[in-house]
């Protein structure tokens, strides 16, 4: 049965539930970690390496395979540097208990 | 890796990215979260690996990529956060149409048949145009954040219809691909071009503090984009991935609009207060207005039982936050019960406030949302306005006023208030603010920074 369906169609309901579970998780995120929020977001959009990879991974170079490693380059960009500025960000919401042991 | 492998190791990298935004539910969780979306991206990356052949070049991409994303996640100033995101959106974009462009090229690399069936057609059609879209859209929105282009809105006569023709002119050549036999590169790359375009001015108009909207705007975007080449791919992680992503931008984007009170396809349409500088044209009678010096100032809060600042943008163009928590700090020694209000849109973007107080270690618990403060204003010693305008403007209260009905911040409601600005100049929305020429107000002209410092010296 699930054999004669459409992949498109396997795919649109992942895309649908996906949906659905952004929405809920996303509306208990803090007001005030929404600047995190977006470079968490950023980080996770960079999941269009894995693409990027694709389309630099065959053997036979042509033009195409040079075009998926410059995709690759920039997706690496958008990984590496947003979940770093995450990092950094978060760490100043650490609470700070200096007065207490000072 | 069998193919069912590869599958499954998706499966548990999606679930690290759900499990990533989960945490930031809480400060306290937060950085377990961002742990879990680093696991989560190490996990699709090492299984990619195993599906490529070039794996030294891919690896030496990945490399160069990542050392320059470290370098500009460690330089960046908080306060220019907003362009930093700006720009990494447009990197999502142009990667997006860099993979459709190449899938089109060679869709075998992709697991994809030779012959590009209509669903795939369809699939990176809309992957293409919402990647170039997010691209262009994303420069400008970079370059007017950073200063290197004016914020005033740009409108021209017959834009809205301009954008009508690109958009229907775009959808045209999509067609065109879609039912060539062959691969129909004319009809690909016109259409592309068409969206790069769009993408620019669909920006243009929208005004500086209506950034906040866009960016969030734009973070959604680059989740459909991602989303969108996961369908072309039959990937489901970059569906799911790209999902979360567009739904949190979508949300994000509605947040900023309701605490704005404008729709949000009058924000997209852009060219709201596009006369702002201008004083608003009303009665034409000279109001009065007090001024006061610092160290007055100084004096009144430090003699306050309680104090709310109000941050505005003001305060991140004048990089104020460090001179702010010395303040603060000082008011605290002398008993003085100092707390923060924050305007959903206070800033260029969503939460922008919130990360230069804590960058300057001003606990968060000090920090408060709008919802949670308004009620306490009224028995409030002092507000100190900094750099904000519209979003404590009482005129908001006023039936007819461009922005009535936009919640504000009470600030007018406290027994004594005083507002640091640069000038008597309008806020974003052209609007003169009441709250300038009310009796309990004084006016303490400079930059906010040196106001700051001043204060704390007289402390």
């Amino acid at each position: 049965m699930i054999g004669d369906v459409d992949p498109v169609i396997i795919n649109l309901t992942v895309f649908v539930l996906a949906i659905f579970v952004g929405y809920h998780v996303v509306w208990n995120v803090t007001p005030a970690l929404h600047t995190p929020l977006m470079s968490v977001t950023n980080a996770i959009s960079g999941i269009i390496l894995v693409g990027a990879m694709l389309a630099a991974g065959p053997a036979e170079t042509d033009w195409g395979v040079w075009l998926g490693a410059a995709a690759v380059t920039l997706a690496a960009i958008n990984v590496f540097g947003g979940f770093l500025v995450s990092q950094r960000m978060l760490e100043m919401f650490k609470k700070k208990d200096k007065k207490g042991s000072a | 890796m069998s193919a069912n492998m590869v599958a499954l190791a998706y499966l548990v990298a999606s679930v690290f990215f759900i499990l990533a935004l989960k945490g930031l539910s809480s400060p306290e969780s937060a950085r377990r979260g961002n742990l879990f979306g680093i696991v989560g991206m190490t996990i699709a990356v090492a299984t990619t690996l195993t599906l490529t052949q070039n794996w030294i070049l891919i690896l030496a991409c990945i490399a160069v990529g990542g050392i320059i994303g470290a370098i500009v996640a460690q330089r960046v100033q908080m306060t220019a956060m907003p362009e930093l995101v700006a720009f990494m959106h447009s990197l999502v974009g142009l990667a997006a149409v860099f993979i459709a462009i190449a899938a089109v090229n060679n869709p075998v690399s992709f697991g994809l048949p030779e012959v590009l069936p209509a669903g795939s057609k369809l699939e990176l059609f809309l992957g293409t145009f919402i990647g170039a879209m997010t691209w262009s859209g994303s420069v400008i929105a970079f370059l007017k954040l950073s200063g290197r282009m004016s914020g005033t809105p740009i409108v021209f006569g017959g834009q809205h219809a301009l954008n009508l023709i690109l958009a229907l002119g775009m959808i045209g050549f999509g067609l065109w691909f879609f039912f060539s036999d062959t691969t129909n590169w004319t009809a690909f790359i016109a259409m592309t071009a068409i969206a790069f375009v769009l993408g620019f001015l669909i920006i243009i108009p929208i005004g500086g503090a209506d950034m906040p909207v866009v960016i969030s705007m734009l973070n959604s975007y680059s989740g459909w984009a991602a989303a969108g080449i996961g369908f072309s791919l039959g990937n489901p992680m970059l569906i799911i991935a790209g999902s979360l992503v567009g739904s949190s931008g979508a949300i994000l984007s509605y947040i900023m609009c309701k605490a704005m009170n404008r729709p949000f396809l009058s924000v997209i349409l852009g060219g709201f207060g596009s006369d702002g500088g201008t004083v608003a044209a009303d009665s034409g009678v000279q109001k009065t207005y007090r001024s006061g010096s610092a160290d007055d100032a100084a004096f009144l809060m430090g003699n306050a039982d309680s104090v709310i600042i109000v941050p505005g943008y003001g305060l991140a163009v004048a990089r104020a936050q460090h001179a702010v928590k010395e303040l603060a700090e000082k008011l605290h020694e002398k008993g003085v019960n100092v707390r923060f209000a924050i305007h959903p849109v206070a800033g260029r973007m969503p939460g922008h406030m919130n990360v230069l107080l804590a960058e300057a270690e001003i606990p968060y618990e000090q920090v408060l949302e709008m919802e949670e403060i308004n009620s306490d204003f009224s028995n409030t010693d002092v507000v100190l306005v900094l750099g904000a305008n519209d979003v404590v403007n009482p005129a908001a209260n006023v039936p007819g006023s461009p922005i009535y009905g936009m919640p504000i911040l009470d600030a007018y409601k406290a027994r004594t208030v005083m507002v640091v600005k640069r000038s008597m100049a309008v806020g974003y929305a052209g609007l003169d603010n009441d709250l300038f020429y009310m009796d309990k107000t004084m006016m303490i002209f400079g930059d906010a920074k040196k106001v700051v410092e001043n204060m704390v010296k007289a402390l």
